[in-house]
C-alpha cells in the first residue's frame, strides 16, 4: 500500500518535472554599488520545460547571463523565486543538476584533455575506470576522439570549447546551461558548432539554456527565443519557434527562420527604445 | 653565435675597463717605488708593473683567474686554502636555508591564503622582516643558536639564509595561490567543489609555475644569506669567511678569487634551478600556462 503510494508520488513529480524544469516567478536581482542599485533582473517569471533548447538574447547589460547564473545558483537572486528540478538553485548545484559551459574554454593547461574532462568527475568520486569509460563517450560526442592525450595549447579555439562542452555534459546533468560559449569564435567555426550543438541535444535530449548574441544563432538553435532588454533587466518577448527539430543550415534561408528573425530584431529594437 | 654574441660584447667590455681600471689604480705604487729609486720608468714598463703586483689596489683580471684557478684546482679540496673547500660549506649552509626558506615560504602563502586572520596578521610581519638588515640581524642568530644548543655555525647560517629566501617564495606563491579568477573557481563551485578540492585541484597546480619563478630568485638569496652569515660571525670556514680573510690580511686577492668562487656557485645554482624549472614545465603540459 505505502509502496503504491510512493510510486504514485514519484509519478506525479516526474509529471511536474515534465513539465517545468527551470521556473522562474517574479525573479529580481539588485546589485547594490557606489553609483546606486543597479537592477540586473526585475520580475522575470520564465518556465523552461524538458528538452527544451531556450536562448536568451539580448544587449549588453539586460541581465541574460545574470538570469543563467541564477538558474546555476552562481548569483542569489534579491527577490522572487527559482527552482531547477522542483528544488532550490542550491539544493539542485548540490546533486549536480547541470553542467556549465563559460564564455571560455577555461581548460587547466597542466591536465590533457582527458584530465580536464575528468576533473568534474574526480571531484564527484567516480570510480576510475568509469572515469576513463565516460571520457572515452563525451569526447566521442563532440567529435574529439584521439584528442584525450593532448594538451590544451595544442587544440584550436572551438576544439577548446568542444572539449569544454564534452567536461560539462561527462556526468551526465538533464540541464546544461551555456553562457555565450561560441561568442570568441569566428563565423565559420561557429556555424559548424552550432550544427554539432543540436546534432549532440538531439542525441542526448538534455534541456539547453543557451546565452547568445546572435540573432541567427539564437533561431537556428532553439525552440523558445527569450528577448531580454536592460535597465532594469527583464524580458520582452518570448517567441516559440515554429521550425522542425531537425534543422539544416540550409534552412537560415527559408522565410520562417527569416520571419522569427525578423521578430526577434523587433522585440530587441522595442526593448531599446523603452530605454531612451 | 647570435646568442652569445652580445654577452661577449659585455664581458669584454667589462674587462677592458676592469684592465684600465687596475692600471689607473695601481699606478701610483709603481709611481712611488720608482721615485724612491731614483728612476724614470716608462709607459710599458710601468704598465707591466700595474699587471703583475701581489697586493694590487685593483689587481687584474688574469691575476683574479690565476688565483682562482690555484684555488680551485691546486689545492687539495680538504685544504683550508681550497676554494672547492670554502665553496662546499658556503654550499651546504645555502642549501639548508634554501629547503628551510621554501617550507616556511609555502607554509606561510597557504596559511595567508586559506585564512583571512593569516593574511591580516603575518603577511606585514613578513614584510617587515625584509626591512631588517640582515648583517646587524646575523650575530644575534648565532648568538641565539648557540645558546640554544647548536654546536656549529650551520645552524646559524642556514637560519639566515632561510630568513632571506623565505620571502620571494611566500609573495610569489600567495600571488600563484590567488591567480585562479572568477570563472575558475565558478567552475568548481557548480561541481559542487570542497574547498580542500579547490585548493589541491585548482589553487596548487595554479600556483607552480609561480613557485619555479619564485626558486630562482630564492636560491641567489639565500647564497648572499649563507655568505653574509659568515662575514661578521666569527666564522673560519666558507667562501664569506675568506672574503673577510682576505680583507683583515690586506690581500685583495683572495678576496676576489672568493668573490668569483661566490658567483660561479650562484650561477651554477641558478643554472640547476631553471634545469628543474623546465622539467617542471615539461611535466605539467608543457604549454603556455
Amino acid at each position: 500500500m505505502e509502496q503504491m503510494i510512493n510510486n504514485q508520488l514519484s509519478l506525479h513529480s516526474d509529471v511536474a518535472t515534465a513539465a517545468a524544469v527551470i521556473q522562474a516567478q517574479n525573479l529580481s536581482l539588485t546589485f547594490q554599488t557606489n553609483d546606486g542599485p543597479v537592477h540586473a533582473l526585475k520580475d522575470v517569471s520564465l518556465d523552461i520545460g524538458k528538452g527544451e533548447f531556450v536562448s536568451f538574447i539580448g544587449p549588453s547589460g539586460c541581465g541574460k547571463t545574470t538570469f543563467l547564473r541564477c538558474m546555476a545558483d552562481l548569483e542569489h537572486p534579491t527577490g522572487g523565486s527559482i527552482t531547477v528540478n522542483g528544488v532550490s538553485a542550491a539544493e539542485a548545484r548540490k546533486a549536480r543538476a547541470y553542467g556549465y559551459v563559460f564564455q571560455a574554454a577555461g581548460l587547466y593547461p597542466w591536465r590533457t584533455i582527458g584530465g580536464n574532462i575528468r576533473l568534474p568527475l574526480e571531484i564527484m568520486g567516480y570510480s576510475k575506470a568509469d572515469q576513463a569509460e565516460r571520457v572515452a563517450r563525451v569526447l566521442e560526442l563532440v567529435d574529439l576522439a584521439g584528442f584525450e592525450k593532448k594538451y590544451p595549447w595544442q587544440l584550436s579555439g572551438g576544439m577548446q570549447q568542444r572539449a569544454s562542452i564534452a567536461r560539462a555534459l561527462a556526468f551526465d546533468a538533464d540541464i546544461l546551461l551555456m553562457d555565450e560559449p561560441f561568442g570568441a569564435l569566428d563565423e565559420i567555426v561557429r556555424d559548424h558548432l552550432n550544427e554539432q550543438l543540436l546534432a549532440l541535444w538531439a542525441r542526448t535530449g538534455k534541456t539547453i539554456g543557451f546565452v547568445t548574441h546572435s540573432i541567427p544563432e539564437a533561431v537556428y538553435l532553439s525552440t523558445k527565443i527569450v528577448v531580454m532588454s536592460p535597465r532594469p533587466g527583464r524580458i520582452s518577448d518570448v517567441i516559440d519557434s515554429p521550425l522542425p527539430r531537425e534543422r539544416p543550415l540550409e534552412i537560415r534561408d527559408t522565410p520562417e527562420f527569416i520571419e522569427i528573425a525578423h521578430r526577434v530584431r523587433d522585440g530587441l529594437r522595442a526593448g531599446h527604445s523603452y530605454d531612451d | 653565435m647570435r646568442r652569445f654574441g652580445p654577452v661577449l660584447v659585455v664581458v669584454l667590455t667589462i674587462f677592458a675597463l676592469w684592465y684600465v681600471s687596475s692600471f689607473l689604480m695601481n699606478r701610483t705604487w709603481v709611481m712611488d717605488q720608482a721615485t724612491r729609486a731614483g728612476t724614470d720608468p716608462g709607459f710599458s714598463e710601468v704598465l707591466r708593473e700595474t699587471m703583475n703586483q701581489d697586493r694590487a689596489k685593483l689587481p687584474a683580471p688574469h691575476q683574479v683567474a690565476a688565483e682562482l684557478y690555484d684555488g680551485v684546482f691546486n689545492k687539495k679540496v680538504t685544504s683550508k686554502r681550497s676554494l672547492v673547500y670554502h665553496g662546499f660549506i658556503t654550499f651546504q649552509a645555502t642549501m639548508a636555508g634554501f629547503a628551510l626558506g621554501i617550507i616556511a615560504g609555502v607554509a606561510l602563502a597557504v596559511a595567508i591564503v586559506l585564512s583571512r586572520v593569516a593574511d591580516l596578521t603575518l603577511m606585514p610581519w613578513a614584510i617587515i622582516s625584509q626591512t631588517i638588515p640582515v648583517v646587524a640581524l646575523a650575530p644575534m642568530i648565532v648568538v641565539l643558536a648557540n645558546a640554544a644548543g647548536a654546536d656549529s655555525l650551520m645552524v646559524p647560517k642556514a637560519i639566515i639564509a632561510g630568513y632571506l629566501s623565505f620571502f620571494p617564495v611566500l609573495v610569489s606563491m600567495v600571488a600563484g595561490l590567488r591567480s585562479p579568477g572568477g570563472m575558475q573557481l565558478d567552475l568548481l563551485r557548480t561541481y559542487g567543489a570542497s574547498p580542500a578540492q579547490v585548493f589541491w585541484k585548482l589553487r596548487l597546480p595554479a600556483s607552480l609555475p609561480y613557485f619555479f619563478a619564485s626558486l630562482k630568485i630564492a636560491v641567489a638569496a639565500s647564497l648572499v644569506g649563507a655568505i653574509v652569515g659568515e662575514l661578521p660571525t666569527g666564522a673560519i670556514a666558507g667562501l664569506g669567511a675568506r672574503m673577510l680573510i682576505g680583507s683583515q690580511f690586506g690581500n685583495p686577492m683572495i678576496m676576489w678569487s672568493a668573490l668569483f668562487a661566490a658567483a660561479i656557485l650562484a650561477a651554477l645554482l641558478i643554472w640547476i634551478v631553471s634545469g628543474v624549472e623546465r622539467l617542471a614545465v615539461r611535466v605539467m603540459g608543457g604549454g603556455q600556462a
